[in-house]
């Protein structure tokens, strides 16, 4: 006689598996499940990818960059201490580039808050010179004193800051969001396992007549599973596509909003082709999971029958 | 023991008990031999169902040994069993027909198992159906199934499959004495093609319909052998035939 040979995966599949399963699939509440999931994490995720890549072209435009402020009056003394503060600069070999920012565009940039400034000038409403100087390297503390203590000799009005100390605890803030992103990530990632092993098991309760006949038949336990495995793929792959486009339409209206406020921070904040790539997987990713978990809930109720 | 080459079934020393109770089944050794009609009687909570459950590898003796096919089944790798599996053919007392299966579907459920295509299993499935009387029946839900019905339908799919051993727990329990002998020549008829019927009832009546059908007794967990039929292979002779394999069937099948 000849000897039994375990029974390999990959050989018979059933026809119509599904068909096994008692369980109406859209009816269940394992696709909305999936989907509310899939959409918090794609959202999760957009503030998490956004926020990096503020924080990164935010961190590329101020390394290096001080800026002066000439806060002085009378607007003749105001110019004249402005003109030595960026010849100063300019006569240093360790600044890449000295700029002072025109006066049309501070009022501009200030109008918002002060209203007309231009005009209200003549009122007696002082605004400071300001100037854009980036250093090459990185400001350190000792060089920022240094230069300070050589300036103030010749523009004594002049205050001086690294513009990526006052940004700091906007850096801390973004980072303390990052890893909100991603613990939040972490968290519905468990969650929708959960949620899935759940499911994976209530089906397995009220199909387990059906496991079992299939099981005393012959039924191999990759067999079973694969039954599983692909009802709940199904569910999964429902509920990932409407979680994406959930998710999606909420990052895309958050986006407009913020493209609203027009601020020049925020409008690093846009999502790159990676990003997106990124987001597109996570549906992919919980497909994958919902399976894994699915087989794994399955073949562990399997081992308990002989 | 004889000679373990042309038996099928082999229990030696075998004993089961359920968690920490008293053993149901104790010191349980006999020999089935290929093509023979075999009766399992004794009476209620005598351990039939226990046996039979060992027969079909619903459960592990807790000492003893089973060895199938010329395997020792105990301690064959979980992986092959559903092999083993596949060439038993189970009569579950309770039918367990798949609920939300038609008729067809659930004769089809050990060929679709065991892999073969869909355009090739119509035919045999088709056939089977016709031979216990159910061809007017094959989209019919088992819920719509009158007990009788159902009770061909769970034996055409023990059978489907062509097993080389069939079991049966109390496939007349539920039926009219009438259906009953009729249910009796349909395994008269496959173990004429060579299959090993082994057949659980208390029913003492059903044991003289079969003629050549040798006897088990199980009394409190013990087994006994009135006919002898146990210690010696069986007189009668075996069908010349092979076995048959797990195949579609390419002879006739008899009429029901
Ligand atoms: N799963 C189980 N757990 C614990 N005890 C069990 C279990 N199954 C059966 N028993 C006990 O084992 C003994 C034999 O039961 P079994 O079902 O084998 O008897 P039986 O001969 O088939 O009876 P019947 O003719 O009524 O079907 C009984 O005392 C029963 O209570
Ligand atoms: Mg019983």
């Amino acid at each position: 006689m000849s000897t039994p040979s375990p029974i390999r995966r990959g050989a018979p599949r059933f026809g119509d598996s599904a068909r096994l399963l008692q369980q109406a699939r859209i009816a269940g509440p394992m696709p909305w499940v999936i989907a509310i999931m899939i959409a918090l994490t794609v959202m999760a995720a957009a503030a998490g990818l956004a926020l990096n890549n503020i924080a990164g072209s935010a961190r590329d435009e101020i390394a290096g960059g001080i800026t002066v402020q000439i806060v002085e009056g009378a607007p003749i003394e105001r110019d004249r201490q402005a003109e030595r503060a960026v010849s100063y600069f300019s006569n240093r070999e360790d600044v890449a580039s000295v700029r002072r920012v025109p006066d049309e565009e501070l009022s501009a940039l200030l109008a918002p808050w002060l209203g007309d400034v231009g005009a209200a000038e003549d009122d007696g409403v002082p605004i400071p010179a300001l100037v854009d100087v980036r250093l090459s390297g990185p400001v350190t503390a000792q060089r920022l004193r240094n230069m300070r203590d050589e300036l103030l000799a010749q523009a004594p009005a002049a205050r001086i800051d690294a513009q990526a100390s006052w940004l700091g605890p906007v850096f801390d803030a973004v980072r303390s969001l990052q890893f909100l992103a991603i613990g939040l990530i972490a968290l519905l990632a468990l969650t929708s396992a959960a949620a899935v092993w759940l499911a994976a098991r209530s089906a397995l309760g009220s199909n387990r007549e059906t496991i079992e006949v299939i099981h005393h038949l012959g039924g191999t336990d990759g067999q079973i599973a694969g039954i599983f495995q692909r009802s709940i793929a199904w569910d999964a792959a429902l509920g990932g596509a409407a979680g994406l486009l959930l998710g999606l339409a909420a990052v895309f209206m958050l986006g407009q909003q913020f493209a609203g406020l027009g601020s020049g921070l925020v409008a690093g904040g846009g999502l790159g082709p990676l990003d997106w790539l990124a987001i597109a997987a996570i549906p992919v990713i919980g497909i994958v999971l919902a399976v894994i978990t699915a087989r794994l809930t399955v073949i562990a109720a399997l081992r308990r029958m002989i | 023991m004889s000679d373990p080459e042309s038996s099928i079934v082999q229990f030696a020393n075998v004993g089961l008990r359920y968690g920490t109770d008293r053993e149901v089944l104790s010191d349980i050794s006999f020999t089935l031999y290929p093509g023979s009609f075999y009766f399992l009687t004794g009476a209620s909570g005598a351990g039939k169902t226990s046996m039979l459950k060992l027969l079909y590898l619903a459960q592990r003796p807790s000492r003893g040994i089973i060895s199938m096919f010329g395997e020792d089944v105990i301690t064959l790798p979980r992986n092959c069993l559903p092999g083993v599996r596949r060439r038993i053919g189970v009569v579950f007392q309770d039918f367990r027909l798949v609920p939300h299966l038609s008729t067809f579907d659930n004769v089809a459920l050990p060929l679709r198992i065991s892999g073969m295509s869909e355009e090739r299993l119509q035919k045999p499935v088709a056939d089977m159906l016709e031979w216990v009387g159910l061809d007017h029946r094959s989209e019919a839900r088992p819920e719509t199934l009158s007990g009788g019905e159902q009770q061909r339908a769970a034996i055409a799919r023990a059978v489907i499959a062509r097993p080389e051993i069939l079991v049966a727990d109390e496939p007349t329990g539920n039926v009219d004495p009438e259906m009953a002998v009729k249910l009796l020549r349909l395994f008269e008829a496959l173990n004429r093609l060579g299959t090993t019927v082994v057949v659980a009832t208390h029913d003492v009546h059903l044991l003289r319909k079969v003629p050549d059908s040798l006897i088990m007794r199980l009394d409190k967990g013990k087994l006994s052998d009135p006919t002898g039929a146990l210690r010696y292979p069986p007189k009668r002779d075996l069908p010349k035939r092979d076995l048959p394999s797990r195949d579609v069937p390419q002879r006739e099948l008899p009429r029901k």
